[in-house]
């Protein structure tokens, strides 16, 4: 489980469990490009207060190895910019994608 | 192994306690109410170690043994008519979800009118949800039944239903073997399934399936109603050797050499031999199949049995308004197939509780012996 | 180490299918921080059918069963016995379902369940409306509201039902309002929740921008309006008596702070808003009476 997770591949009927049942997770589904705005962090600005981490809904920011800093995973993040909204001290800003 | 007197009712409920199911839920309806005051008894004194929801609705009784089953315990319920229609969406969900439920349904009229009498078409009409139909013919049975509905249900993970005639079993005494639970056990074991929610090994049951692969799903439950056209036998035989008593997927009384063979499910069918013995008396040569699995729906003994025979009657007790009686539309299409099939002549007769006599199924005979051709309809008994 | 106010472990893994910004997904995210490894989920129909993920993955690292729409109590209700009787009696069972299947096609098998003492923590993400479906109106959808089958030139022309005092009057031992936006406090009553027995229902208003016509990133902005402003008070009600409030702003801000951030209040005049005022005001006062009424009654009693 995790980033690296491969897609299953079933190729006949025989392949499949009895009914239909979860055999791996959705990290094999990047969303990257749901995104129309990327946030960035500016980590001069970023005062750890972890806000970002608390509301994310995918989750796709985490706390990065190894001086635990708040990271955006750019596979997940959905662009949805609540962290950007959220951030107290205005550390997030967006750069729109494909720039 | 002891032999008492007991209603059909009480028979579901032995079969529930002697096959030491784990968690009940279920809703009063009448006729069904004995199976459950006698488990509710059973598990308030201790005799049944079972948790008992005693849920609001029948929807919800189908939906908690669901939930029972899917966490890996045994389950069971019971209900009849109105209430198992109730239950309609959920019998889907529980095919789907590959649960080896077993339930008894005691045949009731649908309303309106008001009936609580017996009528087949309650069952029937799940006919396509995937349950397998077991038909009892008496008290023995249907106690049987029950055991043998989780031996097989558990090895396939496909529900079963096992259905007796309201009043008829459900309120008649009848004497019963009930079986040691020592040898319950032994022919019986605990329910394991590797398939259920379990934290240590997550997993998601019935999430959303495109079109790619919903379909190879549903062939799977057709695979294993395919199976269990074996298991059933094989399993009524592994019941037999221990308990001296077998079931499988029909009963064929004196059809061997019969010209015209009546098909009947039921106590219908009780009635129905008594008839055929009668009859044979008479040099008539009759017979009867009894149908006691309906679904998986046994074909090739219907086939094999009936291509025999130069005419076949079918009695339904039982209604699909538009279409005529619902077994013998199974059978017509059984024997469809067949290069030169017997004409079939379709009763509907007995609807809402009416007496279905030997006098009546021996008239059905007679009637037949003047017909040549097969008949969609026949009315028996309507006040015309 | 960073200090954090949430349990820091992830239960939920990204790539689900929820839509930006969606107040059900960190929902979710929040509960299973709270719950833990040892929690079986039973949904009915809901958004959460589709977010989870399609067969054959799942984004919920918990067992999960999809049940149909009407039954998340009874599903669980068989669930929990079956954990009974087979010992397990430390899994968390828990029912998460929208406002639909709970407000409306499941509130009879709630009320069962509830009445019985089913040991069962439900969880009811609310964001008003079907919103699975394509947003049409529920029993939760708010006075005024548009929906696709309230439309503007007749939005929704009943209030919220109270689903708390639905519950509150089963006498259950625990029932809470919750929103995303007080994370810290939804964590907090879970866990609370999680450690009593019976049935317990926890109501997390939950943000959706495609239904309520906002953009994604005032998700958590709106929750804590909806707090702040008394449209969404934040209590607790302990076997039906019992009331507190666990958000208490000194003075309440204006509805309309709340209302004009949403497209599907969009068409609301000033004297809708009036009205609406109104009602938050009295149902605010109501609120602190109960609060303060349960606690005379502890002192009589």
């Amino acid at each position: 489980m995790g980033k690296d997770e491969k897609k299953i591949v079933f190729k006949t009927v025989h392949d499949l469990p009895p009914m239909a049942m979860s055999l791996g997770t959705m990290w094999v589904n990047k969303t990257a490009s749901w995104r129309n705005l990327k946030p960035i962090i500016d980590y001069e600005k970023c005062i750890d207060c972890m806000i970002c981490w608390k509301y994310c809904p995918e989750p796709a920011i985490f706390l990065r190895d190894p001086d635990e800093r708040v990271a955006v995973d750019y596979d997940y993040c959905k662009g949805c910019l609540i962290c950007v909204e959220e951030c107290p001290v205005d550390a997030i800003y967006t750069e729109e994608e494909g720039k | 192994m002891k032999r008492m007197a007991i209603v059909g009712n009480h028979a579901l409920s032995y079969g529930a306690l002697l096959s030491r199911v784990q968690v009940i839920a279920a809703y009063p309806i009448t006729p069904q109410t004995q199976v459950v005051e006698l488990l509710s008894e059973m598990c308030a004194d201790g005799t049944l170690k079972a948790e008992f929801v005693k849920v609001e609705s029948e929807h919800s009784a189908m939906a908690a043994v669901m939930g029972a089953s899917a966490s890996g315990a045994r389950a069971f319920t019971a209900t009849s008519s109105q209430g198992l229609a109730l239950m309609h969406e959920v019998l889907h969900w529980v095919t789907g979800a590959r649960l080896p439920v077993v339930m008894g349904n005691i045949n009731r009229a649908f309303g309106p009118p008001w009936s609580i009498w017996t009528e087949q078409t309650d069952s029937l009409s799940q006919r396509d949800t995937g349950w397998m139909q077991i038909y009892a013919q008496d008290n023995q049975e249907v106690l049987d039944s029950v055991i043998l509905a989780y031996k097989v249900s558990e090895q396939l993970l496909l529900p079963t239903m096992v259905v007796l005639d309201a009043f008829f079993l459900s309120h008649t005494s009848e004497p019963v073997e009930i079986p040691d639970q020592e040898k319950v056990d032994e022919f019986l074991p605990p329910y394991e399934n590797k398939y259920i929610l379990n934290p240590d090994a997550p997993h998601a049951f019935g999430g959303l399936t495109n079109p790619e692969w919903y379909m190879e799903l549903r062939y799977k439950i057709h695979k294993a109603h395919e199976e269990a056209l074996d298991l059933i036998e094989k399993e009524g035989r592994e019941f037999e050797k221990m308990f001296g008593r077998y079931y499988g997927l029909v009963d064929p009384y004196k059809v061997d050499d019969a010209e015209t063979v009546l098909v009947a499910v039921s106590t219908a069918a009780s009635t129905a031999r008594h008839a055929v013995d009668l009859l044979r008396e008479k040099g008539k040569k009759v017979g009867l199949l009894r149908i006691r699995v309906f679904r998986p729906f046994p074909y090739a003994k219907i086939k094999e049995i009936l291509s025999n025979a130069r005419k076949v009657i079918v009695l339904d007790r039982n209604l699909s308004p538009g279409a005529g009686g619902i077994i013998a539309s199974e059978v017509r299409g059984a024997l469809a197939n067949l290069r030169n099939h017997p004409p079939v002549l379709s009763y509907i007769m007995g609807l809402g509780g009416r007496d279905i006599t030997t006098k009546h199924i021996m008239e059905l005979f007679e009637e037949a012996e003047k017909m040549e051709e097969g008949k969609d309809i026949i009315w028996k008994g309507v006040k015309l | 180490m960073r200090k954090l106010t949430l349990p820091r472990e992830e239960y939920m893994t990204p790539g689900h299918l929820a839509c930006q910004g969606c107040g059900g997904a960190l929902a979710m995210r929040l509960a299973l921080k709270a719950l833990g490894k040892k929690t079986i989920l039973s949904i009915p129909a809901c958004c959460w059918s589709v977010i989870d993920g399609p067969f054959p993955y799942s984004a919920a690292g918990v067992p999960l069963f999809h049940a149909p729409f009407e039954t998340a109590a009874s599903t669980s209700a068989g669930v929990s016995a079956a954990m009974k009787i087979l010992g397990k009696e430390d899994v968390n069972v828990v029912a998460w379902a929208g406002d639909g299947g709970t407000f409306d096609i499941g509130i009879q098998a709630i009320s069962g369940a509830a009445e019985r003492g089913d040991n069962i923590l439900y969880i009811v993400y609310d964001n008003e409306a079907y919103m699975n479906t394509g947003i049409q109106r529920s029993s939760a959808t708010p006075y005024k509201a548009w929906t696709t089958t309230t439309p503007y030139k007749f939005p929704k022309s009943r209030p919220k039902k109270d689903i708390i005092g639905i519950l509150a009057a089963h006498k259950v031992p625990y029932v809470a309002t919750a929103t995303v936006a007080y994370a810290e406090d939804f964590v907090k009553k879970v866990k609370k929740a999680a450690q009593m027995k019976g049935f317990r229902l926890i109501q997390i208003l939950s943000p959706c921008p495609p239904g309520w016509k906002t953009p994604p990133e005032i998700t958590i902005k709106l929750a804590r309006l909806a707090v702040q402003t008394g449209v969404f008070p934040l209590y607790e009600v302990e076997n039906g008596e019992k009331y507190k409030i666990n958000i208490k702003p000194k003075k309440l801000k204006p509805v309309i702070e709340y209302l004009k951030l949403q497209g599907r209040f969009r068409h609301l005049t000033q004297k809708d808003v009036e009205e609406i005022q109104g009602m938050v005001d009295r149902k605010w006062k109501l609120l602190l009476a109960k609060e303060e009424f349960s606690k005379q009654i502890e002192n009589l009693l």
